[in-house]
């Protein structure tokens, strides 16, 4: 306790303080503003990600221990939630789709933008219309889309009626009756919209591409295929493992798209067989009988498994750098 | 955009191209136009025709009409319309504010700031969909327009997009400014917030687009039908009239047109507001 005394009863006669009340304004650098004032500029966006993201956040984490429902209070259960998870078919099947859709629609939306960009990067007349028009299915809402699609689906809808008009089925294919097709359906329709947001993220990155690369490729007889594999897809790469990760994680977080498809009356097609991990959360933790300590427990999952996902994609990325 | 490949373009190549983008074009815009023939169609005429046919033969208004009686579908716009307004406004004020902060002022603990803001964007918003409702519900804000837009009022990709902007600029401008005499908020408002215009422009649009867009927390947050707004009113339309597929058609073109207008007149904001949070998301 004595050093720390002396210490501050030394420091008013040390020349610091008295530098400081002899030459009061004059040497310190102009005040840019008040201690407080960054604080206020920052108060909006901290109230709401304070209270709306990291307070739900930990919220989550700490009914995911508990029993909690909507009516009752919950009490600590430990790791009850995750055990009862473990034997809920619900949440497997739930799990699987998730996976089966990441593995389905990550792969194209990886590389049909890349092609979709390459065809559109070149001064022809008309590629900004060609562009604009591409982009289009983006600005719509999953529901609208998901709801053109559905007509379009229908057993006796346009593609089945182009399907069968060249010969390729003979009975109406059940895109959205057959528990396997409302999947693939979904999937297409994740694909569908996502050509275009994609197709803009590649074409920021194309147009970093050197001129000369492409010159210099061509001298050397190489054709078209083989610059793209050559010249664009490596210079491409880091961006492709950008479009992989977000891609991966929305994929991986679907809802709106199972949602429309499967009839908003039910969730999740025939039997619950196409349901999704936030297609469960939701009808587990939300309704008026909401379970929120074993929704809160799934929803620490989907945000682990997320996560995950993120950290190996980007940690596939950083692998190729080395080989 | 100057691209390699203008100047040599064989006759084959570039029929080859055309033929390419014509295939993509009718993919991507095919389905609203055969929505929008479908919502065209009067009750008299076949919709499940085969072959199928794209034109109607009496263009007609009238399910539009029918819509607007069986769903208060305007009203359903103009509370989307309302929410998404309300969203630009505090995510251009919120957004503006804490970038200017981020980038343009020194002080303990902006580092901190700035990574609470980035934590953010890692969690996803369905991860923590139940905790949510249940504060929006203690708030007494379920079932209101501002409880659908308040968890996404001020983005935190909106924050990055802004500090980025804000630092963008040079520092002589605003120095000679201090040098006057001019404070904190003197400063933001007469030469910060002048100079970044597009971005703010670019975040107004994309806080518009996400609420009008937006699913999942406006249906589990919005009880009562006179609230609605367009995405849940249509997921409302499709689940009651499902096997009426003019009346779909109607309802989704009104939820969508909109849209497409906002797009094709700001195209340029909307392509770079995509660039430039990719890059940075």
């Amino acid at each position: 306790m004595a050093a720390p005394l002396t210490s501050t009863a030394r420091r008013p006669g040390t020349g610091e303080t008295r530098t400081r009340a002899v030459v009061p304004r004059k040497r310190r650098k102009l005040r840019t503003h008040l201690a407080t004032t960054p604080w206020l500029f920052l108060l909006p966006a901290l109230v709401i990600t304070g209270l709306f993201i990291v307070y739900p956040f930990l919220n989550t984490a700490v009914l995911s221990f508990t029993d909690a429902k909507l009516i009752v209070g919950g009490k600590f259960t430990g790791f009850a939630n995750f055990a009862r998870m473990i034997d809920d078919p619900l949440f497997w099947t739930a799990l699987r789709n998730c996976g089966l859709y990441v593995l389905g629609c990550v792969p194209p939306l990886v590389i049909l933008p890349l092609l979709i960009a390459v065809l559109v990067h070149t001064t022809l007349p008309g590629i900004t219309f060609f562009r604009a028009a591409f982009y289009t299915p983006v600005v719509a809402s999953v529901v609208v889309a998901g709801l053109i699609w559905s007509w379009m689906l229908d057993t006796k809808g346009l593609v089945n009626s182009i399907l069968q008009w060249l010969h390729l089925v003979t009975a109406p294919v059940p895109f959205l009756s057959d528990e396997t097709l409302i999947l693939i359906s979904a999937m297409l329709l994740t694909i569908w919209k996502g050509l275009g947001y994609y197709m803009i993220v590649y074409l920021a990155a194309l147009s970093t591409v050197p001129r000369e690369l492409y010159e210099a490729a061509e001298i050397d007889g190489a054709g078209a295929v083989r610059r793209f594999l050559s010249v664009t897809v490596p210079h491409l790469r880091s961006t492709m493992v950008l479009v992989g990760a977000i891609s991966a994680v929305s994929a991986f977080r679907v809802f709106t798209e199972l949602y429309v498809l499967t009839g908003s009356n039910n969730s999740g097609g025939p039997g619950g067989a196409d349901i999704s991990m936030v297609m469960l959360i939701r009808s587990v933790g939300t309704g008026l009988d909401g379970q929120l300590g074993y929704g809160s427990a799934l929803s620490l999952v989907l945000f682990v498994l997320t996560l995950g996902l993120l950290l190996v994609v980007l940690r596939l990325n950083r692998r190729e750098d080395r080989i | 955009m100057t691209t390699y490949s203008r100047r040599r373009h064989s006759r084959s190549s570039l029929v080859l191209r055309y033929v390419l983008l014509l295939i993509v074009f009718a993919i991507s815009v095919g389905p609203f136009v055969w929505q929008l023939s479908t919502s065209l169609k009067s009750l008299g005429e076949d919709i499940y025709s085969y072959p199928p046919s794209l034109l109607p033969h009496q263009p007609t208004l009238d399910n539009y009409k029918r819509v607007s009686d069986v769903i208060p579908v305007f009203g359903f716009a103009l509370n989307s319309l309302i929410a998404a307004s309300m969203s630009v406004v505090a995510n251009c004020v919120g957004a503006a504010m804490a970038g200017y902060a981020l980038a343009r002022l020194r002080f303990r603990g902006r580092k901190l700031a700035l990574l609470a803001i980035v934590a953010g964007l890692l969690v996803p918003l369905e991860a923590i969909l139940i905790s949510q409702l249940l504060l929006v519900r203690s708030l007494h804000l379920n079932n209101t327009l501002v409880g659908v837009i308040l968890p996404g009022a001020v983005g935190a990709l909106n924050v990055l997009l802004m500090r980025n902007a804000f630092l963008g600029f040079p520092h002589e401008v605003e120095e000679a400014a201090l040098i006057d005499g001019a404070n904190a908020w003197q400063r933001f408002f007469r030469i910060g917030l002048p100079s970044v215009k597009g971005t703010i422009a670019v975040v107004a649009l994309f806080a518009f687009m996400g609420v009008w867009d937006d699913f999942l927390w406006p249906l589990v947050v919005l009880s009562d039908p006179g609230n609605y707004t367009l995405t849940v009113g249509l997921d409302y339309l499709h689940g009651t009239f499902a096997q009426d597929e003019r009346l779909v058609a109607a309802g989704t073109i009104i939820a969508v047109a909109p849209l497409i207008l906002l797009f094709v007149i700001l195209q340029r904001f909307f392509f770079r507001g995509v660039g430039e949070g990719a890059v940075k998301g």
